[in-house]
């Protein structure tokens, strides 16, 4: 097992590498220059800058540069925000982004597997349209329109919460469950889908059999076997959430990365850019890894040869 | 085996305990911040609504502060809170007109091109030492030393300041800026030829002074969170979390502190026009900006206000270009544009329709008060058969039957909307057909800068108030004319305006306004299209903000709550 773990560490090494090298010369094909007054300077005075940026080296010195700065853990500094550290940016904004992602991930799996249980449980019932008709809901309304109507009526009309701004644990109630609609509705229909497979199965038929009461039958038996499906589905969604979104982030008004990543794209401001997709790959093939490793624990059948 | 899968369990909880950590933590310490507070005060206060209101000021901007650094700074939200925490020379005034801030006066020799300025001794900053000219000499000689990696600096200071370009291309050592300081009260400033309009620059954030002292203890530091600032100014930032919002509060050491009413200015980062709408409503904040889908729903509501933009819009036409290099085509295309739709249907946010090259309420006569665009009028008009006619005469004298004309455009939703309505207006023209390319900002000044469009919709802003600012593009290989567009005549009036009339305000002014005759009715080198307006809904208690045509786009110096 370990060394499985060391392996796929390698991988990740090799990943985020080309994964670097990929979006640095794909970034090099933006149009325009990273300087805000572009349009004001004169070539030379433009040139000046961007020789203290370093961008009027070669290609491939810039990427040299860059490659051997990032294995010492500089991202370097800023071009929109000038002179502050990529690192620094990043952390200050990757905090409410997180923040929202993991409650609404939380909560959105939590209520959306419960759903799915209930329909499964109560199939073709009342309950299982009624949870139904939610899951759909939640997956065909754009989270934006989602997001505006709560802000709107809760917000402004009742005030329970806060219209919109950062703070509070308050101001973070809205935005998580605008977000959580999403997974809300993918982990009901999974789980309701897995869970009418897997009751469906012989195995569940001999639990009944032996008196195994109804929600023994699920929780104990159906619940792990279903789990495998939704895990695949919800890692990288995890991911979508946590590293922020743009849409979500502006109607709430909440100083996430999501936002920052894509002004930085429209702004040439590549050191930004790096750092953020070099984070989100992380978190991504981190997640993968971890998701597989958890396949291993939830059903038993799938298990490395090397591991036993 | 069951023990592996406990360990793992066990990791996966862990890691899960750590992130939710890392957010709980961050969550925490923004907990103290002040901008959270804001929702429950104002809506005490509200309640309250008798006495004296509390004197504090809840408003939004777009964005995050790029930057606090003047020599840095090259947007609106930065040169804004420059503003309103720093000052210069002189400061912006009501109606854009500069006034005393740490100049007490000044003095222009004969030549014009030495100003002496006077600087009061009771100007402090915000770490107790008194403001002094060699703070401007410091602050003057970083925005144009290639080292400091300026953008406006440069631009702000070339060609004014004597040695300022040769400096920034490294030629000249930062030391021979034409800036000097005689004693410790005095500032000899020396330029580069005479500029009428000086006075009015010295307002500019990039002309703003340093503390010497405080940036070279900062180092890299400097300017980048609110406790490595330092402020001469009305408010000083006493909060600044990055991206959520920051917080100004009155600086008591300010030397004209008396005025200042307000004690403190919230400001959250705001991006989307419908949540500060909502903000409004629910009275977290005290002004919000409206785009054009929310003005027809606000029109009528007492809050509701339009405020005209010094900011022009513009065809620009490539001369190279063989049907575009005809004036009597470009004559037509200015006239067969019906500007009364456009801005009423199409943008629909109060914006006015463009007449000439210099926009409402910018500038006015130095004697009569006349607004420049009240006295030259309008210099295009809409008039159909008249267009039909001078581009059949154009066609006749190129020779041709029909024409196909590239229409360069914006790539928003907007801009894609009045694109449309103009190629609809221009194909209006018999046998021309306008094909439209919609390319992203930075694309289109690309493609500006190496002449690659034939029409193009563009834009600029001012950068001191002075007709210059606008006229002086368009001469013979200008840094921004980019329209082949050259003509010996218009460049004598502009060079003459600039040298000659330098000392004569009067005559300075007559000539731009024939300037700008020729430039539009003449030569026809640009069609002008729209002045921008801005909507906004803003508290009727909020009183006494002075709105600026530039630079900072709002003085808060005398700003205060009343009646709330």
């Amino acid at each position: 097992m370990t060394r499985y773990i060391l392996q796929r560490l390698g991988y990740m090494i090799i990943t985020m590498f080309l994964i670097a090298t990929f979006t640095f010369f794909l970034m090099k094909f933006l149009p325009g220059t990273p300087l805000s007054a572009a349009d004001k300077l004169s070539e030379e005075q433009q040139a000046v800058v961007l020789e203290k940026y370093g961008l009027d080296d070669p290609v491939p010195v810039q990427y040299f540069n860059y490659i051997v700065n990032l294995t010492q853990g500089d991202l370097g500094i800023s071009f929109q925000f000038d002179n502050r550290e990529v690192t620094t940016i990043i952390l200050e904004r990757i905090g409410p982004s997180m923040t929202i992602g993991v409650q609404a991930m939380i909560v959105g799996t939590i209520l959306g597997m419960l759903l799915g249980l209930v329909s499964a449980i109560y199939h073709n019932g009342f309950l299982d349209y009624g949870s139904t008709f939610i899951a759909v809901l939640g997956k065909s309304i754009p989270s934006f329109v989602f997001a505006g109507i709560l802000q709107y009526y809760v917000g402004v009309k009742l005030g329970w919460f806060p219209v919109a701004l950062w703070g509070t644990w308050q101001h973070t109630i809205m935005p998580t469950i605008a977000l959580a609609i999403f997974p809300l509705a993918i982990a009901a229909r999974f789980m309701r889908t897995e869970m009418l497979e897997v009751l469906g199965s012989d195995y569940i038929t001999t639990a009944r059999a032996k008196g195994v009461n109804k929600f023994g039958v699920v929780f104990k038996h159906g619940l792990r076997n279903a789990l495998i499906p939704l895990v695949t589905v919800l890692g990288p969604l995890a991911i979508g959430l946590v590293t922020g979104t743009l849409v979500i982030e502006n109607i709430f008004a909440v100083p996430g990365i999501g936002e920052q990543f894509v002004k930085a794209i429209n702004t040439n401001d590549f050191p930004i850019i790096m750092g953020t997709t070099l984070l989100i790959a992380f978190l991504f093939i981190f997640i993968i890894l971890v998701i597989d490793l958890l396949y291993g624990v939830i059903d038993p059948r799938i298990r490395l040869a090397e591991g036993e | 085996m069951k023990k592996t899968n406990w360990l793992l369990l066990v990791l996966a909880l862990v890691l899960s305990m750590f992130l939710a950590a890392c957010s709980g933590g961050g969550n925490e310490s923004e907990g103290d911040s002040g901008s959270s507070d804001n929702g429950g005060d104002s809506e005490n206060t509200e309640e309250q609504s008798s006495g004296d209101s509390e004197q504090v000021l809840n408003i939004t901007d777009s964005a995050e502060i790029p930057t606090m650094d003047p020599a840095l700074a090259t947007d609106a939200v930065a040169f804004q809170f420059l503003g309103s925490t720093m000052d210069g020379l002189y400061r912006l005034g009501e109606g854009g007109k500069p006034e005393p801030a740490i100049a007490k006066d000044h003095e222009v020799s004969e030549d014009a091109l030495t100003w002496t300025f006077n600087l009061r001794e009771d100007a402090t900053w915000s770490n107790g030492e008194s403001v002094t000219a060699n703070d401007f000499v410091y602050a003057w000689q970083r925005a144009v030393n290639p080292d400091t990696g300026s953008e406006y600096g440069p631009y702000m200071m070339g060609g004014v300041i004597k040695n300022a370009t040769a400096i920034a291309d490294g030629e000249t050592p930062p030391e021979e800026l034409g800036v000097k300081a005689v004693d410790d009260y005095t500032l000899e400033i020396t330029l580069e030829k005479p500029i009428p309009y000086f006075e009015s620059l010295t307002t500019f954030g990039t002309f703003l002074p340093l503390n010497q002292k405080f940036v070279e203890e900062q180092g890299e530091d400097f300017a980048l969170e609110a406790d490595t600032l330092v402020s001469n100014g009305p408010f000083t930032m006493t909060e600044w979390n990055h991206g959520e919002g920051w917080t100004l509060e009155k600086n008591e050491d300010y030397w004209d502190a008396e005025a200042v009413k307000l004690d403190k200015i919230n400001v959250s980062v705001v991006k989307e026009t419908s949540t500060g709408v909502n903000l409004y409503q629910s009275g977290d904040i005290d002004r919000t900006a409206l785009s054009a889908e929310f003005v027809d729903q606000y029109r009528s509501n007492e809050d509701f206000q339009v405020e005209k933009e010094p900011t022009l819009f513009y065809l620009k036409f490539n001369q190279e270009n063989e049907i575009l290099g005809n004036v009597k085509a470009r004559k037509a295309m200015q006239m067969i544009i019906n500007r009364e739709d456009m801005v009423n249907v199409i943008l629909n946010n109060g914006s006015i329709p463009a007449v000439g090259d210099i926009p409402e309420d910018f500038v006015k006569h130095p004697e009569s008060g006349e607004d420049f665009r009240e006295i030259n009028g309008d210099l295009v008009e809409t008039n159909k058969e008249e267009a039909q006619k001078l581009w059949s005469e154009a066609k006749q004298e190129l020779g041709i039957e029909n024409a196909e004309i590239g229409y360069l455009g914006g790539d928003s939703d907007v801009a894609k909307n009045l694109d449309a309505y103009l190629k609809d207006q221009l194909e209006e023209l018999e046998g021309l057909t306008v094909n439209v390319q919609a390319v992203p900002f930075k694309e289109r000044i690309d493609r500006d800068k190496n002449m690659e469009y034939d029409i193009q919709n563009a834009g600029w802003g001012p950068d001191y108030i002075d007709p210059n600012t606008f006229l002086n593009m368009w001469v013979t290989d200008g840094g921004n004319n980019h329209t082949g567009y050259a003509s010996d005549e218009y460049d004598g009036m502009i060079e003459k305006a600039n040298n000659e009339l330098a000392q004569e305000p009067v005559k300075r002014f007559e000539t731009f306004l024939e300037a700008e005759k020729k430039l539009i009715q003449e030569d026809a080198v640009l069609a002008p299209l729209y002045q921008r307006a801005s909507a906004k809904l803003v508290k009727p208690y909020v009183k006494g903000v002075i709105t600026n045509p530039m630079g900072p786009d709002y003085i808060y110096k005398y700003a205060y709550i009343e009646g709330k």
